[in-house]
């Protein structure tokens, strides 16, 4: 092996594969100490099960893993821990009725005892060095997202980590949150740590990392220093050729009113408000974007108006499209909607546990809610068998058939079928909750596309995003929520991605001076 | 620092298959079968037995003769319909384990007809009402988890399972009260039916083996073709799913366990009319237990069921027939049966998984 000791990890020809899918085929990876190595790839292309190696949390077919150019041999979190590797997981491991300070310190040996004042003035010291704001005392059930990544970070580094393994760290963060992320891991490099980021945002990559090791289906492609990089350079590794990333955006014309939300409220189980007097109005021929942090009421919005969500008060109008008449929605059942004649589309969040049923075939889920309208006691399976046939060639999903299980399909061509489903039906509203969570770039494109396709064909379209970047180009307005609460309805096309960071985390004392510019 | 870190990898390692090939499969579920035989052996052997001829004595007692193959099949009747009924149930993962009680209702709710009306009644419309009445008060016995299950989301393995002591309890008041029969000189026993009552046979057997085999192919097609089959089935996969679909989902639970619940009532008249012409605390006799088993081994499959419950009848018959050629005691003869349940349920796990041990690459 060549010069495995100058690096804190050296992967070699690491290979792990489960079932018939190869996840990582000989893959190889270093980083040394005092540097940050992005490590890139689209969704399912193998950089969560390499990390999950290093962590002891799956164990290789075959390969070998060297730390300060020893090999090693890791078979638990443990292990990995005591070699001085560790993980932060994208779903966050806290205790929540716990302080931050007892859960940095749960699961280490020691006595029963805890010795609150060292540890906390331990946990200052690692905040102090690396630019940390974090109150020991605080308890996880009272904070935000970023402050449980804080959490998970100090974890990491109290147990003596010198390496880092961060798995998509800004995939729920506001843009100034990342930024703060960003400089504590530029001190923690200047300490001489080795960081691991993994994620899938080419800007991310060229602001904070050194190298950037490109993964593909599992096989690497490249490993590069990332001041030769530039975006389209990475996407081509990244994809495997080249593609064009603008969204074409149109203009809406003569938008009317399709959807009025009104003083929607909507409480939750243990009777908090989710939503609050959320008011706007969706039109029809245009896409309006939802922004706000993770679980600021961006679900419960949409299953509120499918008739999924209890409303409290409030009230959501749909207006007809003919006539102009009026119907209140609100209090009802997604069936007495359907027989209202209202056809709305809703593409959930959830895709197999909500929209699919995962263990069922294509013919099976197309017609989920369509089952009902032949007559009799027995199934049709012929139409929705010619619908599932024409979705897969109109959309290009890739199945071994219409009989195959949905649950085997790839994210995208999963994503694929659902709204296929909910297009089929010629909706007037189409809702959709985080359509590209978790798809590669080309099937996101293939989504923004069809949902371009069905504002020309002037179907009001709610889009929740996560990506600020792609809502900014895809949207014509967006509404930002915050705690439940409209923090902002502004216009996409003269407004910045920092701008939109602001509203997603507080009030905006002008937003009701630029509602009265836009909402007119 | 990785000094204390031998260079092992683990002993053994879990993962998951692919598919697997029919043909492997049932390679393993062979060797599952011969393991249950040789394990069975090496008990009969500490027994003291020679287990060649006690196996063969099992199979012969099952099957070697008209009259004893008659008994096997009187065996798999109230299995099979019991399975089914447990299927569409746990086809929606609703988890019935109260079929037991639901027989027991089923029986006594159609014996009341047997013993107190039969003189009152014609033969023909008496059969029918007593089916009738097994059928709904089943139903409305398997209802009743349903209703708090689809109110107030209570368990129902609990529900069902305490119902079952119920039934049962209120069964031995009968018997030792208002049902008593007098000429037992106090022995508390309720009386035989009269022949009114009791249930036809077609080539030897009472008419339920029809019955069954009718309402096997009726829920295969039930679960597979119609509305109300495919609801259940996405109930059971995902409760939200079937809401976002419009779904009344209370609705489909309630009306399933009706089903189901019915379907094992009418066992209950089955059993008593058919097989045992009166009722007693042994009528459902651990069936409705058994009958978990049958379904799962099937993965309710109903045409699988008809296999796999004359299997178990087969098992059954066979370990009486050896208590009695060997005097092996009843519980080694239940042991064996159980060794055999437990291969048989355990290779599901060799099918969907694969062993790797430390330094090979090969699979089991």
């Amino acid at each position: 092996m060549e010069n495995t000791a100058e690096h804190a990890i050296c992967i070699r020809n690491v290979t792990k594969t489960f079932g018939p899918v190869c996840a990582n085929d000989k893959v190889c990876l270093d980083v040394s100490r005092g540097e940050i190595l992005a490590l890139l790839g689209e969704n399912g292309s193998g950089k969560t099960t390499l990390m999950n190696m290093l962590s002891g949390i799956y164990y290789p077919d075959s390969g070998h893993i060297f730390v300060n150019g020893e090999e090693v041999i890791i078979r638990s979190p443990k292990d990995a821990y005591d070699l001085g590797i560790g993980m932060i997981h994208q779903h966050f491991k806290l205790v929540d009725v716990l302080t931050a300070a007892e859960n940095i310190v749960l699961g280490l040996p020691g006595s029963v005892h805890i010795n609150r004042r060292a540890l906390c003035r331990e946990i200052s010291e690692i905040s102090h060095k690396y630019g940390f704001d974090i109150d020991p005392n605080k308890k996880i059930y009272n904070m935000s997202v970023s402050e449980k990544q804080t959490v998970e970070i100090i974890k990491v580094l109290y147990r003596g980590a010198k390496t880092l393994i961060l798995d998509e760290p800004t995939a729920v963060l506001t843009p100034q949150e990342t930024e703060k992320l960003f400089a504590v891991l530029r001190n923690m490099k200047a300490d001489g740590k080795a960081i691991i980021i993994i994620t899938h945002k080419l800007a991310e990559v060229l602001a904070i990392s050194d190298r950037v090791t490109i993964l593909r289906k599992g096989c690497l492609i490249d490993t590069v220093e990332t001041k030769n990089a530039t975006m389209q350079s990475l996407t081509e590794a990244m994809v495997g050729r080249s593609i064009s990333l603008a969204i074409k955006r149109e203009m809406p014309d003569n938008a009317k009113a399709r959807l009025d939300v009104k003083e929607l409220t909507c409480t939750n189980h243990d009777g908090v408000k989710v939503l609050e007097n959320v008011s706007f109005t969706l039109r029809a021929g245009e896409i309006l974007g939802i922004a706000g942090i993770a679980g600021s009421g961006q679900k419960e919005l949409c299953e509120a108006i499918a008739g999924l969500y209890p409303i409290a008060d409030g009230e959501v109008l749909f207006i007809n499209k003919t006539t102009g008449e009026k119907d209140n929605l609100a209090h009802k059942t997604p069936t007495e909607i359907i027989e209202l004649g209202v056809s709305m589309a809703f593409v959930p969040e959830d895709r197999l546990g909500m929209g699919l049923v995962a263990s069922m075939d294509m013919v099976d889920n197309v017609m989920l809610k369509s089952y009902r309208s032949n007559k009799g006691p027995l199934l049709d399976r012929k139409a929705p068998k010619a619908l599932a046939e024409s979705l897969i060639k109109k959309l290009d999903i890739i199945t071994p058939g219409t009989s195959t299980p949905v649950a085997r399909l790839s994210g995208g061509n999963v994503q694929k079928v659902l709204l296929g489903r909910e297009i089929a039906g010629a909706p007037s509203v189409l809702l959709v909750a985080y359509p590209v969570r978790g798809l590669d770039i080309n099937s996101s494109y293939t989504i923004y596309d069809l949902l371009n396709e069905q504002k020309r064909k002037d179907v009001a379209v709610l889009f929740i995003g996560e990506d600020l970047d792609v809502l900014l180009e895809l949207c014509d307005r967006i509404l930002v929520l915050c705690g439940g609460k409209v923090s902002g309805l502004v216009d996409a096309r003269g407004i910045t991605k920092e701008e939109i960071g602001l509203m997603m985390m507080h009030i905006d004392d002008e937003f009701k001076q630029r509602e009265g510019e836009v909402g007119a | 620092m990785s000094k204390h870190l031998g260079h092992h990898e683990p002993f053994v390692r879990m993962a998951k298959r692919d598919t697997i090939g029919r043909g492997k499969a049932a390679l393993i579920r062979a060797a599952a079968v011969l393991g249950a035989l040789v394990t069975g052996a090496l008990i009969i052997l500490a027994l003291g037995h020679n287990p060649v001829q006690v196996y063969k004595e099992m199979v012969l007692g099952s099957l070697g003769t008209r009259t004893v193959l008659l008994e096997t099949i009187r065996i798999a009747i109230p299995l099979l319909i019991t399975s089914l009924a447990i299927s569409l149930a746990f086809k929606m993962r609703f988890w019935n384990i109260g079929a037991e009680g639901q027989i027991l209702v089923g029986a006594m709710a159609s014996s009341y007809f047997a013993l107190f009306q039969y003189q009152n009644i014609p033969r023909i419309p008496l059969l029918l009402i007593m089916f009738f009445v097994a059928i709904v008060s089943g139903g409305l016995y398997g209802l009743l988890p349903a209703i708090f299950k689809a109110k107030w989301n209570t368990n129902e393995t609990l529900f069902t399972l305490m119902l079952n002591y119920i039934a049962l309890a209120f069964l031995q008041y009968l018997q030792n009260g208002p049902w008593k029969d007098p000429m037992q000189k106090g022995f508390p026993k309720i009386a035989m039916f009269n022949s009114a009552a009791k249930l036809p046979k077609v080539f030897n057997v009472h008419i339920g083996w029809i019955i069954a085999l009718v309402l096997m192919v009726v829920v295969a097609v039930y679960l597979s073709k119609t509305k109300q089959g495919y609801e259940i089935a996405v109930v059971g996969e995902s409760r939200n799913t079937a809401k976002y679909a419009g779904m009344h989902v209370g609705k489909i639970i309630m009306r399933t366990m009706f089903l189901s619940g019915a379907l094992a009532g009418l066992v209950g008249c089955l059993q008593c009319a058919g097989a045992d012409y009166t009722i007693t605390d042994t009528t459902a006799g651990g069936v409705g237990f058994t009958a978990i088993t049958v379904a799962w081994l099937s993965k309710l499959n109903p045409y699988v069921m008809l296999i796999v419950a004359f299997a178990i009848a087969v098992l059954e018959r066979g370990a009486n027939k050896i208590q009695t050629a060997f005097k092996i005691p009843a519980s080694a003869a239940e042991v064996l049966v159980g060794i055999i349940l437990f291969f048989m349920l355990g290779c599901e796990f060799f099918i969907n998984y694969k062993l790797i041990f430390r330094g090979r690459k090969e699979e089991i």
